[in-house]
């Protein structure tokens, strides 16, 4: 019997991607567990793997489409002794699952719970979010796993669509979406005063003629490029089109800019000591080991975070979630953006392994072959552009993180010690927090925290 | 005097000022309404609902008169104009006894009495009772435009007051004015038996209708044995003692036509003297108070609502401009000022005429590039088993966007149909949204649906 192959869910919010690569071809014999196509998602390429044996009869999306749904068919394989040309893919196309809670779990994710005591529910949240129940703690009757719990136990970072869907969704009367597309409005930064705020004609016709408002104005600017779209490149400029990551970065951080209210706390740390241990570790560490000065600034915020555990917080509609965890997302640059590998339980670690974790997580990184749980669900972020000789940065917080750690370059700076003027390496470090989330007041908590931590490195010992 | 003090003083107790006084009442303001003669105002007490009682009867008598359409047969049959009458009559005097209760129910203390402005500010009933408020609405309605030499005399020649309370039945009837007002005089003494004739001084009936609409509701009154001259001028009227004699001037020369009565329809004009205006900066221009889009005069804490800022003079404009106007006056948010392009319109004659918006013409001297559609009640099963296949329903969209500019309807029972396309106005549907709605069957709310596919070459049933 034939097999069809669906597009996967690399992760619980993805709803479509681009088939980047074929790696197999029509009449190609795969065994389970082989590679037979990528998947480029927003934040890295996936590899997916076939789960039957057969022969390739078909490939039903090309090379580099985009968009295309998950659990869209995508190839079908032909079981032994059938005819290629004879397979035909049994469902076009299969619907693909919104990920809210009703969704059908993604075949591809379905695990084996075994005798896990878990709702329905949790378990299909489980399957779609790649978490594995025998590691999450029930909330209920007798132990059982709750929703709840394995939406905790993944991080809780990556929201459930459904709330990310009610945010985007934009309020405007038919005729005003029509309006707004035939003119190539953004019509989500159109000011609505119908009831409610709904967006109706009279909007769109005062912002055709007076244009949008300065603030939409400013966050319509990523979105430039589209409206020139139509026109592709000219002598003037080369129009570059938006790969997914692109998009992803454009749309998190100006949210993030619009919806979080940001607040910047800077202190200057001296880390000279910091700069004598690191060298006496690395002398001593055994080979391949080498200690960066950032994988200090990862363990000493986590070290922070760990003694000012509200500051270890995310805002949610519901409520603020507290982590019980300590995971530090470490922006990496990658060709064309961006991504934020996830040091797990960075305040446990030594810095060894949060040295290891970083060589491996940026190695894999730059070769787009991280796996969305490598990348989601930090608790805080730190960005350092040091290297740079960057002195001081405000960096835009990761939703929903509650806050982000701009880490400057360790410089030999005058400084005054007992009413004497002194040369001290020193390094400015900048929080960016979320107010809804940590007041000023906690913000410095934990900037002082981190200050103690990484100019006296023994207290990491603590 | 405390209780001489409110914030919010409504001259005139008819559909604009009851209404705007409970608004009021209800966002918390102390409310007072004055009425010089019966709660309710011309449309309770002496326009809408009357006449709406007058024209039930009206349609008996005729289905009566056919009842061998319907399988049935009845011999001496007969009616007593003065049971019609007092019928009419029982049913006003009901419901102006409900908005008594109304506006107690509310707290609006009601003052009887003809209340005039002294002043922004103060009102003073019945030329000894003064009352103060922060802000007045002048809602003191209309009267029957008269004519030079043409007057009403209350004997032989007739406004919409006498012709409500025939005491007996006229044998034969001039009305002169073809707007809603003479047309259902017109239909209700045709249907009874008398000789009608209409005079009109533009090309066609019901001129703010659209113009083939008009010219259906022509054919089908002429059919019915009613006498209509257009671009016809009534230029003398010789009273005599058993009935008037009128010297018409029309395109073909002139005409005399001999009466018992004449109705003088030919529009109305605001109550706009004894209101003590001139103690105001108030304008008046040609009989109506002049106003803002908000309904504000020139005055300062004095607005004006309904007839007496002129057209369309129609009971739910009042009602809606009175809402507004305290909704404004309150300062709640999101308002909005009327948008008189979605007032609906309704002729209560047989056939019924109802529409919204703009008409074929209008539409296209508004320079809008239009789609029409239109269904005939002959192609519609409801319409053929209820016994009254003659009608349409016509609708224009704008072709480029899709919005509803109008909607004109004429038919049994229109005037109940209508608000279907007023509230897909009103929500600023396309005729995507229309065309995707389910409508019962078998209805006759069905060739609603078909017109708007006709519109896009896509109806089903004709």
């Amino acid at each position: 019997m034939a097999t069809n192959i669906l597009m996967p869910a690399l992760s619980p919010t993805m709803t479509d991607g681009k088939l980047a690569r074929w790696l197999v071809k029509v009449g190609d014999s795969v065994r389970s567990g082989d590679v037979i196509a990528e998947i480029e998602t927003d934040k890295a390429t996936m590899e997916v793997e076939a789960v039957d044996e057969g022969q390739v009869a078909q490939l039903l999306v090309d090379e580099g489409a985009e968009g295309v749904a998950v659990n869209a068919v995508i190839a079908v394989l032909a079981s032994d002794g059938e005819d290629v040309g004879d397979v035909e893919a049994t469902t076009t196309a299969a619907p693909a699952p919104t990920p809210a809670e009703d969704a059908a779990p993604a075949p591809a994710a379905k695990q084996d719970h075994g005798d896990v005591k878990a709702t329905p529910l949790a378990k299909r949240i489980a399957d779609q979010s790649g978490v594995s129940l025998s590691g999450v703690s029930g909330s209920g009757p007798g132990g059982k796993i709750m929703k709840a719990d394995v939406l905790g136990a993944s991080g809780g970072i990556a929201p459930p669509a459904v709330a990310v869907d009610k945010g985007d969704r934009v309020f405007a009367s038919p005729l005003a979406r029509r309006m707004a597309a035939e003119n190539d409005l953004p019509i989500e930064k159109v000011p609505g005063t119908g009831p409610n705020g709904r967006i109706i004609k009279a909007d769109i016709e005062r912002v055709l003629k007076e244009g949008l408002p300065a603030e939409a104005r400013e966050a319509t600017k990523a979105d430039a490029p589209k409206a020139a779209a139509s026109t592709g490149s000219t002598d003037d400029y080369e129009l570059i089109p938006h790969t997914s990551m692109r998009k992803t970065i454009a749309r998190r951080l100006t949210e993030s800019k619009q919806q979080v209210p940001h607040f910047y706390l800077t202190v200057d740390c001296e880390i000279d000591e910091l700069l004598r241990v690191r060298k006496e570790i690395n002398a001593r560490a055994p080979e391949g080991i080498k200690v960066s000065v950032n994988d200090f600034v990862i363990k000493a915020i986590a070290a922070a975070l760990r003694r000012v555990p509200d500051a270890n917080s995310s805002w949610t509609e519901e409520g603020i979630r507290r982590f019980n965890m300590v995971d530090v997302s470490a922006a990496v640059a990658i060709p064309g953006g961006l991504i934020t590998p996830v040091v797990r339980d960075a305040d446990k670690k030594g810095l060894a392994a949060i040295s290891a974790d970083m060589q491996d997580l940026a190695k894999r990184a730059r070769d787009g072959k991280l796996k969305p749980d490598e990348y989601s669900g930090g608790t805080i972020s730190v960005s350092n552009l040091g290297m740079f000789g960057i002195k001081q940065f405000d960096a835009v917080i990761n939703p929903p993180q509650g806050a982000i750690l701009a880490v400057g370059a360790g410089e030999q700076r005058p400084v005054v010690k007992d009413g004497q003027l002194a040369i001290a390496t020193v390094m400015s470090c900048t929080i960016s927090c979320d107010h809804r989330v940590v007041d000023g007041a906690l913000g410095a908590e934990l900037l002082q925290a981190f200050k103690n931590v990484i100019e006296f490195p023994a207290a990491m010992l603590l | 005097m405390a209780d001489a003090e409110f914030d919010l003083i409504v001259i005139g107790g008819g559909p604009g000022g009851y209404v705007a006084a409970i608004r009021a009442a209800q966002l918390g303001m102390k409310t007072a309404l004055v009425e010089r003669e019966h709660l309710g105002g011309i449309c309770l007490n002496w326009g809408c609902i009357p006449t709406k009682a007058l024209l039930r009867s009206s349609e008996v008598w005729h289905l009566m008169q056919n009842l061998g359409d319907f399988g049935m047969s009845a011999d001496n049959i007969k009616f007593d104009i003065g049971a019609v009458v007092s019928r009419s009559r029982g049913v006003a005097k009901q419901l102006s006894g409900g908005i008594g209760h109304l506006l107690k129910k509310n707290k609006v203390t009601v003052v009887n009495g003809a209340g005039k402005l002294d002043g922004a500010g103060k009102v003073v009933v019945d030329g000894d009772k003064t009352m103060t408020a922060k802000n007045v609405i002048v809602a003191t309605g209309a009267r029957a435009r008269l004519l030079p030499g043409l007057e009403a005399d209350g004997d032989r020649v007739w406004t919409y007051r006498e012709a409500m309370v025939p005491k007996v039945m006229p044998k034969s009837l001039l009305v002169v004015g073809s707007g809603a007002i003479g047309v259902e005089f017109a239909s209700f003494y045709n249907d009874l038996g008398a000789d009608v004739t209409v005079v009109e001084i533009m090309d066609r009936v019901l001129p703010v209708e659209d113009a083939e609409i008009s010219a259906m509701a022509r054919k089908s009154f002429e059919k019915q044995g009613m006498r209509i001259l257009t671009e016809a001028k009534v230029a003398e009227l010789e009273r005599g003692k058993s009935g008037v004699k009128a010297t018409v001037e029309t395109k073909d020369g002139v005409e005399t036509i001999e009466a018992e009565y004449v109705i003088m329809a030919v529009g109305i004009i605001g109550n706009t003297e004894d209101v003590g205006l001139d103690t105001t900066k108030v304008e008046v221009d040609r009989g109506h108070i002049k106003t803002n889009e908000w309904n504000e005069t020139a005055e300062p804490g004095v607005y004006a609502i309904g007839d007496v800022t002129g057209p369309p003079w129609l009971a739910h404009k009042a009602s809606h401009e009175g809402v507004i106007c305290v909704e404004k006056i309150a300062g709640l948010d999101g308002l909005h000022p009327m948008d008189k392009s979605k007032i609906p319109g309704c002729t209560y004659a047989r056939p019924q005429v109802a529409s919204v918006g703009m008409t074929e013409a209008a539409a296209k001297d508004a320079g809008y590039e239009i789609k029409v559609g239109k269904f005939p009640f002959m192609g519609n099963g409801k319409a053929i088993a209820l016994g009254d296949p003659e009608g349409m329903v016509k609708t224009v969209f704008d072709a480029k966007t899709g919005e509803l500019l109008g909607a004109h309807m004429i038919g049994a029972e229109v005037t109940e149909l209508i608000q279907g396309y007023v509230v897909a106005q009103t929500l600023e549907t396309t005729e995507a949204e229309l065309i995707h709605t389910i409508f019962p069957h078998p209805t006759l709310s069905e060739m609603m649906h078909e017109s708007v596919l006709d519109a896009y070459g896509r109806a089903i049933h004709f």
